[in-house]
């Protein structure tokens, strides 16, 4: 709180309040993730390399890298879609969609992953088994990540000025033309930075994937459930260092989101 | 045109039932086939009440923590003047980068029995790692960039002319505070607040990792319900799943609520 007129009592409680708060995230950010970087180099690049390229943690990487582009391109197509059905159509009960949108933030994973399976699991009433498949992992991903491209794209579609399609229009440009040349590069910054929130939310995806998923090695094990094996078998250092490559993957993703964004904010506008 | 937006919203709409709407109605139905019976006999199991109050205790703890210093972190990335905002930011909002199994992880090279902290915690009697104090760090940590969040574009909003002039009339900083500051950035608080709550009822990856899953001790709602699944009792999985569920939908309508008040359409 920065006040113009501090007097010493609202200063020293300022002061107080900056040092609770740099000992709370000590505690839950700072310390952790210090001490998760220490374990991935203690041995040195050789043994985080062997960790790394163990081949159970390489294919749990592969997998998990593999299956999280594939369903935040499917994301991408059908988030957009969503949102412009949501903003440019009407229909009874549009309220209700657009609110069920948020439903994955709610929803619990270990839920989500059992709601799944009752209805794609054995005993399916659709006859469709995806259970213990690497289908099972997309499409809990999917569900997990609908939000981000929905709830990005949405904003930047609602404000787009209408004048510029409708004046593409009157030139005899068809609505193909239309969406494609004027609708799209619109929304393309909303829909990237979607796209980097789902991939980084799915590379790190546990709770969902875990009931549906089977978490067999080689198949359907994903990075982070190949973690969680490794620590329950008490074998921190492989844990350590296969963490570190997911987080580095979700890292190197947003970190160039904030780049691209940044740059675009300075030289388009 | 017609055509192509009547295609649009059958696809869209499509994907969303099947995906989204058709699961969620399967488990409710799956869990009332045989009637109330069976499902009252789930929920008064004692490690079900157990786990349903462990995750109220936790959530308890875990959300004023993160509501306190949540909009502490906004005031000071909004007002504050100091070098190394940014990182500050980044700082915040990395729980949100983690896999939450990762987090569990990292507290337990801190916290655990051979953690960085875990001999002199021990020899201290706090035992952190596969007991209660160790979740509750679990659930704060991933639900803690939320609060600072949703208050921080509210703040940037509000400006802060009515907080200098409060200053100029001889409002001390908590004055300005409590009579100009939070009563203006409320709903952006209580939208966090509610975003936090719901994540941190639903927690699972760092909390598993860390509580140890002892039936009927570290056990919160979410691993009850992956206990009852490894377990083959198929009634009290279903059972918690649709509890829990019934608390997302309850979420989802005070966040609808809330972002009619403050008239924003993203959620996270």
């Amino acid at each position: 709180m920065e006040s113009p007129l501090p007097n010493s009592l609202s200063r020293s409680a300022g002061l107080l309040g900056r040092g609770l708060l740099g000992v709370y995230l000590s505690v839950l950010v700072l310390l952790p993730v210090a001490a998760l970087l220490a374990q991935s180099a203690h041995g040195g690049t050789a043994a985080f390399w062997r960790e790394v390229s163990n081949p159970g943690a390489l294919a749990a990487i592969k997998l998990t890298l593999a299956i999280s582009a594939i369903v935040v391109v499917i994301n991408a197509i059908f988030g957009t879609l969503i949102a412009w059905v949501l903003v440019r159509d009407e229909f009874p009960g549009k309220k209700i969609v657009n609110a069920l949108i948020d439903l994955p933030f709610a929803l619990p994973t270990i839920v989500i992953g059992l709601v799944l399976l009752a209805l794609y699991g054995s005993g399916s009433p659709l006859g469709i088994d995806v259970a213990f498949t690497r289908a099972s992992i997309a499409l809990a991903l999917l569900f997990v990540t609908l939000p981000f491209v929905v709830r990005s794209v949405q904003p930047v579609l609602i404000e787009l000025d209408r004048s510029m399609e409708e004046a593409a229009a009157s030139l005899g440009a068809g609505p193909v033309t239309v969406l494609r040349r004027i609708v799209l590069p619109a929304l393309t910054p909303a829909i990237v930075s979607g796209v980097a929130l789902s991939f980084a939310r799915a590379v790190g995806e546990f709770g969902s994937l875990v009931l549906i998923t089977g978490n067999l090695p080689f198949k359907t094990e994903v990075g982070s459930v190949y973690i969680f094996g490794q620590i329950q078998d008490e074998n921190l250092p492989a844990a350590a260092a296969v963490s570190v490559v997911l987080l580095l993957a979700a890292l190197l993703v947003l970190g160039s989101l904030a780049l691209v964004s940044k740059w675009r904010s300075k030289h388009v506008l | 045109m017609s055509a192509s937006r009547l295609a649009a919203r059958i696809v869209a709409l499509g994907y969303l039932a099947l995906l989204l709407v058709a699961p969620v109605v399967m488990i409710f139905y799956r869990t009332f086939e045989h009637g109330l019976a069976p499902v009252w006999k789930a929920i008064t199991e004692p490690n079900a009440i157990h786990a349903f109050w462990l995750s109220l205790e936790i959530v308890a703890i875990a959300v004023p923590l993160n509501t306190i210093f949540g909009v502490g972190m906004a005031l000071l990335l909004e007002r504050g003047r100091f070098k190394g905002k940014v990182l500050l930011g980044m700082l915040i909002d990395l729980p949100f980068a983690i896999s939450p199994v990762v987090v569990g992880l990292a507290l337990v090279l801190v916290y655990g029995k051979t953690g960085w902290f875990g001999n002199w915690l021990i020899g201290h009697g706090i035992q952190v790692i596969f007991s209660v104090p160790g979740m509750v760090i679990a659930t704060a940590v991933v639900s803690l960039p939320f609060v600072a969040r949703e208050t921080t574009p509210v703040l940037r909003e509000l400006g802060t002319d009515a907080e200098q002039a409060a200053a100029t009339l001889g409002a001390s900083g908590w004055q300005t505070f409590w009579r100009i500051t939070l009563p203006a950035i409320r709903w952006g608080v209580v939208y966090g607040v509610v975003l936090t709550t719901a994540r941190a009822l639903g927690e699972f990856g760092a909390v598993s990792v860390v509580s140890g899953r002892i039936e009927g001790q570290t056990q919160t709602l979410p691993l009850y319900v992956q206990d009852q699944f490894e377990n083959f009792n198929v009634t009290g999985t279903y059972t918690a799943a649709v509890v829990l569920a019934l608390l997302a939908l309850a979420t989802l309508v005070l966040m609808n609520l809330l972002t009619r008040r403050t008239r924003r359409g993203t959620a996270v």
